[in-house]
């Protein structure tokens, strides 16, 4: 064969820059760098929180509230302005950041390493294993959510981390679904037949050539479930099963003012500012993520 | 297709005739198709030029990234814009330049005055809709026919594509039709409103080389009755060759050459023409080969298959019990030799990648296989990973079948890991001395699948295979997704590692043309059995099977002035493998006809 058509070996492959790290592509996008402060933000303030204000997060001040007893608009002293209680708002966010972020990270994360496990394991193995689980997450499905959650609660002596367990065991079905229908398809593709006629062995296929193709689904189920766990515990609180008062979250911060939402629109614009900022800080990192770490995106940009 | 015989043409539009001789129907003057990237405009097609006269039809050859389908879509009016547009240049039809029309006005033109057809036929219909529905929606859009005159017309153009019983046949589903049924649907619907010109891109690429040969056949009779101007693009010399009047060449986006067929075929002016004709594995050339010398009796047998059955349930009724099998394969028995090519041909659903399945693990089977004396069936889990190292698999489309999460490098030392051969350090060596190879650089070890052309990336399948030394290498359509100057090294370095390595090979395809060059014997196989099995030269030059006879007879010659004699129609379809429980196929006893030359009784 003469030279001219070669396009096979003579191919111009992209000649490969190196490939930064993980972390500094990420620090390359402006987005993902207001979702890290937007993070970065919350925790130190959760954290920091006793030093951040001159307040005590369940003590109601006299001068918190009006003559009538009103809360009171955000002024030099309160600047976020006060609860029903006469209690100072920001102080309540800050302290309630810690309970949102453990819901958020610890429930969240739970749900998600529930779901991906029993989705995963059906998905591949299928068969009776495969049936018995996901008729058993249909089941869950089916059932009120709500109702779960309550009865579990009323079984457990509320605290914190026993809502972050039962909001766990309430919101890992949706993870487990979607990630159940994406690995029976994969473990369709070709590729895994491929690994087969190698000798490959299960635990091999599912942890080296299946798991990885399912980090873009986990992280996205991933941040849309903070702001849906940060709201089941609001909820929680508010039936009275979720995290006891006196302790602030930013859940039952909303809800124990809801009435005076009217009268004191900031009591619940605040809080809710507050979770929407934390969902669309974690959106943000999720994105730039689940870009920067799918390899087939690479020379693509 | 001679100018005379669109006249006297019956279907030709009067106001055709009026414009019949010199005047092109289409007129694409100095084309240039640019794809947008960061980088600036990226040209896809650069100062294109043709014309397409009336009744003739028109070749666009070329590998993948040529720009030929590009052309088609420009034509179309469907490039995907904004991100791929006309630069410049026109596309004259009619009075009007194609390019500035709005989308309109396409659309009206678009199936009505010109059609498509694409490679898929599956893809391009609505798989929810009856044939019979989608057929009269395309006349209805066009015309203000009733639902009636609609609904005689679209049976019309069925029997025009020659489908048995059309009446029955638009109540079917898609899924219902073989894939060359489905392709003279899709034939039907694009001529049901008679256009001036017909693209074709690929339309018999995905198709059974008999069925190709009917389906090409039936264009050609087409074009006789409608006079209808065929613009055919495709990757195959053979086609071209069968089909064309005139040819363009294109190579990356700019013509390399065009001209006539004939002249073209018999004295290329261009380097690149030149060398594309001559990548096209043609019938008749294995016996040139020096393999040919090889093809004695094997010295031992690796492999030895004897009565290998494998048969797939299908349930039905309200309990969910087993009502039909599929027999997919069926008591097929064959052995291959030391350092041997023995080659598996057939059309699709002939049961030939089943049986690759079966031999690598991948769907339970029957029978008895032995790999160097030793069963390969009943052994527990050590047995069957010490098989899985002797028999290897190179699947038919690369990408598909390489992780694209996976660097190469690791995954060529995947298998390794697999088996625990070596140190890292080892593996990571023997990795890059495999790439070096195979025609790779280990600079390139780093990379992604996707990173790589498609010849690249079944040569990494290639190292991928020879990583674990195995006795036997399966190649599904290892080259058929490759294009002609790509799959002739490909099958190049296939040969080359057989002498390095000893190694045998399982070869599987479809291509009558591709297996004669590298086989050392081949076993026919039609509806799960061998009908025809013996080496090379006595399958290809003293075939005594009819269906071998009928696979060799389609082979298109890329050799347009040995235009082929009428081929042989079959009316209806390939009998399907699938029986009721407790009856099966009859089993075709294979007959000795002297020197190792089996034949299967006419049935």
């Amino acid at each position: 064969m003469s030279e001219p058509i070669s396009p096979d070996l003579a191919a111009p492959v992209v000649s490969a820059p190196r490939y930064d790290s993980a972390w500094s592509r990420l620090l390359r996008r402006p987005l993902a760098i207001l979702g890290l402060v937007i993070i970065l933000a919350t925790v130190l303030g959760a954290v920091f929180a006793p030093w951040l204000t001159a307040f005590e997060p369940d003590a109601q001040m006299f001068d918190g509230l009006t003559i009538e007893g009103a809360p009171l608009p955000p002024d030099g002293k309160f600047w976020l302005g006060t609860d029903l209680l006469g209690r100072d708002l920001l102080t309540r966010i800050l302290y309630g950041a810690r309970t949102s972020l453990v819901i958020g990270i610890a429930a969240n994360g739970t749900a998600l390493i529930i779901g991906t496990l029993i989705g995963v394991t059906a998905g591949f193995f299928r068969g009776f294993v495969g049936a018995v689980l996901m008729r058993f997450t249909d089941l869950m499905m089916a059932f009120p959510a709500l109702l779960l959650a309550i009865c579990l609660a009323a079984i457990f002596q509320p605290s914190l981390w026993i809502v972050a367990m039962v909001i766990a065991l309430v919101n890992w079905v949706q993870t487990a679904r979607v990630i159940f229908t994406q690995t029976s398809s994969l473990a369709e593709r070709e590729f895994i037949d491929a690994e087969r006629t190698l000798g490959a062995g299960s635990v091999r296929i599912l942890f080296r050539h299946i798991l990885p193709h399912l980090v873009p689904t986990i992280i996205v189920w991933g941040t849309l479930g903070i702001s849906t766990t940060v709201l089941l515990e609001a909820t929680l609180s508010y039936l009275g099963v979720g995290v006891q008062p006196p302790t602030p979250s930013w859940g039952n911060i909303i809800f124990e003012n809801q009435t005076y939402f009217q009268a004191a629109p900031w009591l619940v614009f605040f809080p809710g500012m507050a979770i929407l900022a934390l969902a669309l800080g974690f959106n943000l990192v999720g994105d730039a993520l689940r870009d920067i770490l799918d390899p087939t995106q690479r020379g693509r940009e | 297709m001679s100018e005379t015989a669109i006249i006297a043409a019956p279907g030709a539009e009067t106001p055709g005739a009026a414009r019949t001789g010199d005047m092109p129907v289409l007129d694409v003057d100095r084309l240039t198709i640019v794809a947008r990237s960061p980088a600036g405009d990226t040209p896809l097609v650069e100062d294109l030029s043709f014309e397409l006269r009336r009744g003739e039809t028109l070749c666009i050859a070329g590998e993948s990234g040529s720009g030929k389908s590009m052309t088609s879509l420009a034509i179309m009016g469907l490039l995907p814009q904004p991100a791929v547009r006309v630069a410049a240049g026109s596309i004259r039809f009619g009075g009007d330049d194609l390019t500035s029309l709005d989308e309109r006005a396409m659309r009206r033109i678009r199936g009505d005055r010109i059609a498509m057809i694409f490679q898929e036929p599956m893809t391009s219909l609505n798989p929810v809709l009856s044939i019979g529905r989608q057929l009269i929606e395309a006349i209805e859009t066009h015309t203000s026919e009733t639902r009636t005159q609609s609904r005689a017309r679209a049976i019309e153009a069925l029997k025009a594509v020659r489908i048995p019983q059309a009446e029955q046949r638009m109540r079917q589903y898609p899924h219902e039709l073989s894939g060359g049924m489905r392709q003279r649907v899709m034939i039907a619907m694009a001529l049901a409103l008679r256009p001036d010109i017909l693209i074709a891109d690929e339309p018999t690429t995905a198709l059974d080389v008999t069925v190709q040969g009917e389906v090409l056949e039936l264009l050609r009779d087409l074009q006789r009755e409608f006079g209808t101007s065929i613009i055919l693009i495709t990757h195959d010399m053979g086609v071209v060759a069968e089909m064309a009047d005139r040819v363009i060449v294109m190579r990356q986006g700019r013509i390399v050459e065009a001209g006539e067929a004939i002249p073209l075929f018999s004295a290329p002016r261009e380097p690149y023409t030149r060398a594309l004709l001559d990548a096209v594995p043609r019938m008749g050339d294995g016996m040139k080969g020096t393999a040919a010398a090889r093809s004695v009796k094997p010295v031992k047998p690796i492999l030895s298959v004897d009565g290998l059955t494998v048969r797939f349930d299908i349930k039905g009724g309200l309990l969910g019990r087993t009502t039909h099998r599929v027999h997919a394969v069926e008591n097929v028995g064959f052995q291959i030799g030391n350092c041997e090519t023995f080659s598996l041909v057939g059309e699709s659903g002939c049961g030939k990648s089943t049986i690759a399945k079966a031999l690598t693990g991948l769907v339970p089977f029957t029978g008895n296989v032995r790999l160097d004396g030793v069963p390969v069936s009943g052994l527990d889990r050590e047995g069957r990973k010490r098989v899985r190292r002797d028999i290897q698999m190179i699947f038919q489309d690369p990408f598909a079948s390489l992780d694209p999460r996976m660097r190469v490098g690791d995954l060529v030392g995947e298998p390794m890991v697999i088996h625990g051969i070596g140190s890292a350090q080892e593996r990571r060596d023997r990795v890059a001395a495999l790439f070096e190879r195979v025609g790779l650089t280990a600079d390139q070890l780093d990379r992604y699948p996707h990173e790589f052309s498609g010849g690249q990336r079944q040569r990494i399948c290639i190292a991928r295979a020879l990583a674990l030394r195995p006795k036997l290498i399966i190649a599904d359509e290892s080259v058929s997704a490759l294009d002609v100057s790509v799959q002739a090294r490909v099958l190049e370095l296939l040969k080359e590692l057989q002498n390095d390595f000893g190694i045998a090979y399982l070869f599987i395809s479809h291509d009558m043309a591709v297996v004669e060059n590298i086989s050392d014997r081949v076993a026919v196989m039609y509806l799960g059995q061998i009908v025809e099995m013996g080496t090379r030269d006595q399958i290809f030059s003293d075939p005594r099977h009819p269906y071998t006879k009928r696979l060799i007879d389609a082979v298109p010659v890329p050799d347009p002035s040995r235009k082929r004699h009428r081929f042989p129609r079959m009316d209806s379809d390939i009998p399907s493998p699938v029986y009721p429980l407790g009856t099966g196929p009859v089993r075709n006893a294979l007959v000795d006809m002297g020197e190792g030359h089996l034949v299967g009784a006419v049935s």
